[in-house]
């Protein structure tokens, strides 16, 4: 019997021939992530525990990226920037991407990056680890964030972790985890243009509920799988916590092996599920048959079609976050608003400083993406986690009031953009689109002709 | 952990997840500063909804207002419960605010594993549908050694699961502690 993609990355880095769900082994990590909300957190477990002194296990398997609570007035958001920093310089952590536009002692919101481009600030850890090398099929990447299932789109095993377990990692470089079973869902037939990787994950989680995979890998594959670009499987694997997923993961493919192969020159070991592997569930969908779909409030697997809620008006919608916030969500946005305004207040957040500069590289139909956004009326934020998780009173975007928003991000549970009796819509950033331009929530074949591609880019 | 804990219970729904727990404006106290810590007592599952905290009837903080701390012996709630974000402080607030047990038809992953490798409270299972059994405000009695659990007041009882090859680290308060006991760690 052969394994998993899973079962083979978590055997290899726990030194075992194979593994069985179940088993519960020591793995070594190949990389730690952690933010501002959970570093400092992490660091003072770590300090507590192997004491002020001791050295972490691998300064350069260790990454620290702020990304959540760096546009806010916060003090104590500020005092964290301040452990990180000191936490960095201390360990001689050379993959720490400072704010280096804050001062924390002044006591306001701090003033963005100028340029995106000559910042050592990256924005969102799901989306900034991937585009600067950290994310390498067959390897271990484990991160203090629930979404760090999203790397698994690069054919490598990623979970998310608490402090604690982050702390122990930090020293040691091992963690125990149980071997998941895998569930593996395959979308056949070509992928339709007006569906993104976000109908495809919402159309599976309204199918298994929020717990369906719980203690589960959800593996994904099949035609429509094979093409999309790495972008848009991130946003599928990323979401595979909202059906409780351990980890979700796609098999490495050529696709895979050019993004990642422009991005590091270190080596890494891809490595595929076997034919003859086993699942504990094999789902099939056709690709063609899912239409754009919502996750209706308050939970991710409250799913609708778009067309039977375009009764639902909206107050505002939302595209950004590690889920919705990337290059290609904001192309094929772009490509529904060019030359329309929008019908109501419209947030722009990209996920990293680097898709930040990608608003003004990539064009569509002759305009960057940046001018289409400002005169189709959308407010640009700077980069970050920004309004997806609420946050501080005065993040970017935060539902202060009971509103109904769509958006692009990966949870509307109460309170989860800010105010507990804010509705939130979750859709593709197509769809999301299509609902600021009409003020409800619209199907986007119907304000949008798809004979032309949405200029879905593969890397 | 004790093994006989006697006192309220507050009682929630499924689905309750880590935003409504503790929701993510706190998130920059930082737990390892012990004049922070506190704070994630006072907001402790001060993100449920009104109406859905403190079943059946709803309304029930779980934590007074300006408050650091309550006196719920234990949590009862529905599936899943603890989904959503990986946020440690979640078991943590819980934990602050002086409530050591939850007891739940199932646990997210994530929300399971942070509460036993930190130490901060026992979660345990059960099938029993306990949220319709168990009113907030009941004093119930929770056995962790012999895996019981009796409503005082309205003589209902049901059985946990055993925690199983997670117990060790149970008994030990935590991951590190665990380790070391196994000769992994200093």
């Amino acid at each position: 019997m052969g394994m998993t993609i899973t079962e083979k990355i978590l055997a290899a880095h726990a030194g075992e021939t194979k593994v069985t769900p179940g088993e519960s082994v020591w793995v070594n990590a190949d990389v730690l992530m952690t933010h501002d909300v959970c570093g400092p957190g992490t660091i003072g477990i770590f300090d507590q525990q192997f004491g002020c002194d001791a050295k972490v296990f691998d300064p350069e398997k260790i990454v620290i990226i702020p990304d959540h609570y760096i546009f806010t007035s916060d003090a104590k958001a500020h005092r964290n920037i301040d452990i990180l920093r000191d936490f960095a310089k201390r360990q001689g952590i050379v993959n720490y991407y400072d704010p280096d536009f804050m001062d924390t002692t002044d006591p306001g919101v701090p003033a963005p990056y100028a340029d995106p481009a000559k910042t050592s600030y990256r924005g969102v850890c799901h989306v900034a680890l991937p585009q600067n090398g950290f994310t390498r099929p067959g390897e271990v990447l484990l991160g203090t964030d629930s979404h760090t299932c999203t790397h698994g789109a690069l054919g490598l095993f990623a979970t998310g972790i608490g402090n604690t377990d982050a702390a122990f990692v930090m020293g040691t470089g091992k963690l125990w985890l149980k071997v998941p079973p895998s569930m593996k869902f395959v979308f056949n037939g070509p992928m339709p243009p007006w569906l993104m990787g976000k109908d495809l994950i919402l159309h599976v989680i309204g199918e298994i509920t929020t717990d369906g995979a719980t203690y589960r890998a959800m593996e994904f594959a099949g035609e429509a799988i094979d093409a999309l670009g790495i972008e848009e499987r991130m946003t599928i694997c990323n979401m595979a916590i909202e059906a409780g997923g351990k980890n979700g993961v796609i098999n490495p493919d050529d696709v895979t092996m050019d993004y990642v192969r422009a991005r590091t020159s270190k080596p890494f070991r891809p490595v595929c599920s076997d034919t003859d592997a086993k699942y504990l569930s094999v789902t099939e969908f056709d690709a063609a048959k899912i239409e754009p779909t919502i996750a209706q409030p308050h939970s991710p697997d409250n799913r609708a079609t778009a067309r039977e809620l375009s009764d639902v008006k909206l107050d505002r919608a939302y595209i950004g976050s590690c889920t919705g916030g990337k290059t290609t969500d904001f192309i094929a946005a772009a490509t529904l608003l060019d030359g329309k305004r929008v019908a109501i207040e419209t947030f722009i957040v990209p996920a990293t400083t680097q898709v930040d500069a990608d608003l003004d590289r990539c064009k569509v139909n002759g305009k960057t993406l940046r001018e289409i956004f400002t005169s189709a009326g959308c407010e640009i934020g700077p980069a970050g986690c920004a309004a997806c998780l609420g946050g501080p009173a005065d993040t970017f975007g935060r539902a202060n009031e009971p509103m109904r928003i769509i958006s692009t991000t990966n949870r509307n549970f109460p309170g989860r953009m800010g105010h507990k009796e804010a509705g939130v819509f979750l859709a593709s950033p197509l769809t999301a689109a299509a609902g600021a331009l009409t003020g409800h929530i619209t199907d986007p074949r119907d304000v949008m002709d798809f004979d032309t591609p949405i200029g879905r880019t593969t890397n | 952990m004790e093994n006989v804990t006697r006192g309220k219970a507050f009682v929630v729904g499924d689905n309750v997840d880590t935003d409504q727990i503790i929701p993510a404006e706190f998130l920059s106290y930082n737990p390892a500063d012990p004049e922070d810590r506190k704070f994630f007592g006072m907001y402790a599952m001060s993100g449920v909804p009104p109406a859905q905290s403190g079943l059946p009837g709803g309304g029930v903080r779980f934590v007074p207002e300006g408050e650091f701390a309550a006196d719920w012996a234990v949590i009862i709630g529905g599936r899943n419960f603890g989904c959503g974000s990986s946020r440690e402080h979640a078991p943590l607030a819980i934990a602050e605010a002086g409530c050591k047990i939850v007891i739940a038809e199932s646990y997210a992953r994530i929300f399971y594993r942070n509460s036993i490798n930190g130490g901060y409270i026992a979660p345990m299972e059960t099938s029993a549908r306990l949220v319709e059994m168990i009113a907030t405000g009941d004093e119930v009695e929770v056995n962790l050694a012999d895996g019981t659990l009796k409503d005082l007041t309205n003589g209902a009882a049901a059985e946990l699961k055993p925690l199983g090859d997670v117990a060790e680290i149970v008994a030990a308060g935590g991951i590190f502690e665990y380790a070391r006991r196994r000769g992994m760690l200093k």
